[in-house]
C-alpha cells in the first residue's frame, strides 16, 4: 500500500502544475477550509489555474483570516467556477471581483445546488444532468433547454479537477475521513470528483480506529492526508470571531 | 413621514405564516429573524444550505465566546446553537432536499419582485457582477416562497414593481409578500393586499407600490 501520510504542506502540493484545475472546500468562515493547503499553494505559486469552490473568499468584512481570496491576491487564478464572486458589502469589492471586473480573471457564475450538483456528478461519472433551477433567467444562456413533465429545465455538465484541496476531522490512514458539524459542506463531495484528493485534517487515527458506520469519505476518494500541527494553531484558536453575532 | 414596521416586527408577522412541522430555509438579511419569533406550541424545522437541519437560534452576544464554533454555522456564516435531533450533511444532499421539493417554505429577502411573483433578489444591476448562492435553487424549488422586506428602497423607490430591473432569482415563485407597511398575496389576477401596517391607508400603500393593487374583501390591520 502506498503511504497516503504527508508529513509537510509544501510537498502535499509541489506536483501542482501550471492551468491546474482545483476544487477548494469552502462555505463562509474557516470551518471546513483547508487553510493550510490553500496557504501552501500560494507559496508553491502555480499560476493559471481554474478554481472551483462556493465562494471566492473575502465575503465579509469581518473575515479575519486568509481565505481562498489570496490565491487572487497572488494572481494565480485564470478561472473561477463558483456561485459567489463577490463581498457582501458593494463599497468593499473582493479581490476576485477586481479582477473579473478588469477582465483578468475569467468567471462561471452559478446556482450554488446546481455547482454541488456538478461536481457530485463529475465524481459519479454523470456526464450532465437537467436542472429546473435557473430556467427563465440569465442562467439559461447558451444551455440546453428542455420540458419534462410541462416544466422548463436546463442541461448542466459535470465538473471535474486535477486536484482537491478538502477539509475534515480525522482521517484513518487509509484516507476514510469523518467532518465535523457544517465543516463538511462541500467537502465529500468535491473529494470524489479530483484525480488527487488532498485532505487536511486534525487527527489521523489508526486503522480499525473510526466506526465504520460512521465514515463520511471513503478512503478510496482520497490520495494525500496531512495533519494540521497543534502548534499550527488552525482552526481551534484562530480569531473566533470571524463573524460577529 | 409615516411610521413603518421594525424589521424584527416583519419577521414576527412572517413567522405566523409557519406551520407546525414545516421544513423552512431562510435567507439573508430580516428572513434570519424569523427564527426569533416562532410562536408558542410550534416546531419548525429549519434547513440551511451549507448542510445542517433542526438547528437552534443564532449565538447572540451573550455567551458568544463559549457557545461560538467555526464548525457549527448557517449559510449566512451566523453561528447557531445545536438542538437535540439535528443533523449534518453534505451540500449535494442539501440541495437535494431543496430541488427535491422538501423544503415547504423559503423565506427569502428582494431586491425587486413582479406583479407576477418573479424574484430578482441576487445582483444590484449597478454592481455587474452578483453572487447567486442557494436562493436561485430555494425560489425554483420550495414549495412556496415568502418575501419579507422593506416596501420601498433606501431611495424611496418601489421595491413591488410591473417587471423587474434585476436579473430574476426566478420566475413566478412568490406567494406572499410582507414589508413594513403591508402583506400582499400574489394571485393569478394580480397583486391582493390583504393587510395593512397600523396607520396606512389603502391608497398609501398604492402609491409607493408600482402595480395595481387589489384589495381584499376581507382586507384588515396586520396582526402579531
Amino acid at each position: 500500500m502506498t503511504n497516503k501520510i504527508y508529513e509537510s504542506f509544501e510537498e502535499s502540493v509541489a506536483d501542482v502544475f501550471i492551468g491546474a484545475t482545483i476544487m477548494v472546500g469552502t462555505f463562509v468562515g474557516p470551518g471546513g477550509f483547508p487553510y493550510f493547503l490553500v496557504k501552501a499553494l500560494t507559496k508553491q505559486g502555480a499560476k493559471n489555474l481554474t478554481i472551483i469552490a462556493v465562494t471566492s473568499g473575502n465575503i465579509g468584512s469581518t473575515l479575519f483570516f486568509d481565505d481562498i481570496g489570496v490565491l487572487f491576491k497572488q494572481k494565480q487564478v485564470r478561472k473561477i467556477i463558483t456561485t459567489f464572486p463577490i463581498s457582501i458589502s458593494p463599497s468593499r469589492p473582493t479581490e476576485a471581483e477586481k479582477q473579473i471586473l478588469a477582465g483578468g480573471v475569467e468567471l462561471e457564475l452559478v446556482p450554488l445546488g446546481t455547482l454541488a450538483e456538478r461536481i457530485r456528478a463529475g465524481g459519479a461519472g454523470i456526464p450532465a444532468f437537467y436542472t429546473p433551477t435557473g430556467a427563465g433567467t440569465i442562467a439559461e444562456k447558451g444551455k440546453e433547454k428542455r420540458r419534462f413533465g410541462g416544466r422548463g429545465y436546463l442541461l448542466e455538465h459535470a465538473l471535474k479537477a486535477d486536484y482537491a484541496f478538502i477539509r475534515a476531522y480525522k482521517a484513518d490512514k487509509l484516507g476514510n475521513l469523518i467532518y465535523r458539524g457544517t465543516q463538511r459542506h462541500i467537502n465529500p463531495v468535491m473529494a470524489q470528483a479530483a484525480e488527487v484528493t488532498v485532505a487536511e485534517v486534525d487527527e489521523i487515527a489508526e486503522t480499525g480506529e473510526l466506526d465504520p458506520e460512521n465514515i463520511h469519505t471513503p478512503g478510496i476518494f482520497v490520495k494525500r492526508i496531512i495533519k494540521v500541527k497543534e502548534d499550527q494553531g488552525f482552526p481551534r484558536h484562530l480569531e473566533r470571531n470571524f463573524m460577529r453575532a | 413621514m409615516k411610521e413603518r414596521l421594525s424589521r424584527e416586527v416583519i419577521a414576527m408577522r412572517v413567522a405566523r405564516e409557519l406551520f407546525d412541522g414545516a421544513v423552512v430555509n431562510l435567507g439573508i438579511g430580516i428572513p434570519t429573524l424569523v427564527s426569533n419569533f416562532i410562536p408558542e406550541g410550534k416546531t419548525i424545522i429549519f434547513q440551511s444550505e451549507n448542510g445542517v437541519l433542526g438547528f437552534g437560534q443564532v449565538v447572540d452576544q451573550e455567551g458568544f465566546s463559549e457557545k461560538a464554533d467555526i464548525d457549527f454555522i448557517n449559510a449566512g456564516g451566523q453561528y447557531i446553537t445545536p438542538l437535540p435531533g439535528m443533523c449534518f450533511f453534505n451540500l449535494a444532499e442539501s440541495f437535494a432536499m431543496i430541488r427535491g421539493g422538501h423544503i415547504d417554505v423559503a423565506i427569502l429577502g428582494a431586491i425587486e419582485v413582479s406583479e407576477k411573483g418573479d424574484l430578482a433578489n441576487w445582483m444590484i444591476p449597478s454592481r455587474k457582477v452578483g453572487g447567486i448562492g442557494g436562493g436561485m435553487d430555494l425560489a425554483f424549488n420550495a414549495k412556496k416562497v415568502i418575501v419579507a422586506t422593506e416596501h420601498t428602497t433606501k431611495d424611496g423607490k418601489p421595491k413591488i414593481v410591473k417587471r423587474c430591473r434585476a436579473p430574476l432569482t426566478a420566475p413566478k415563485c412568490v406567494g406572499l409578500i410582507v414589508t413594513d407597511i403591508a402583506v400582499v398575496e400574489v394571485t393569478k389576477c394580480g397583486l391582493v393586499l390583504k393587510e395593512f401596517a397600523p396607520g396606512w391607508q389603502v391608497q398609501e400603500i398604492q402609491a409607493l407600490t408600482e402595480p395595481k393593487l387589489h384589495v381584499a374583501k376581507n382586507l384588515k390591520e396586520m396582526e402579531l
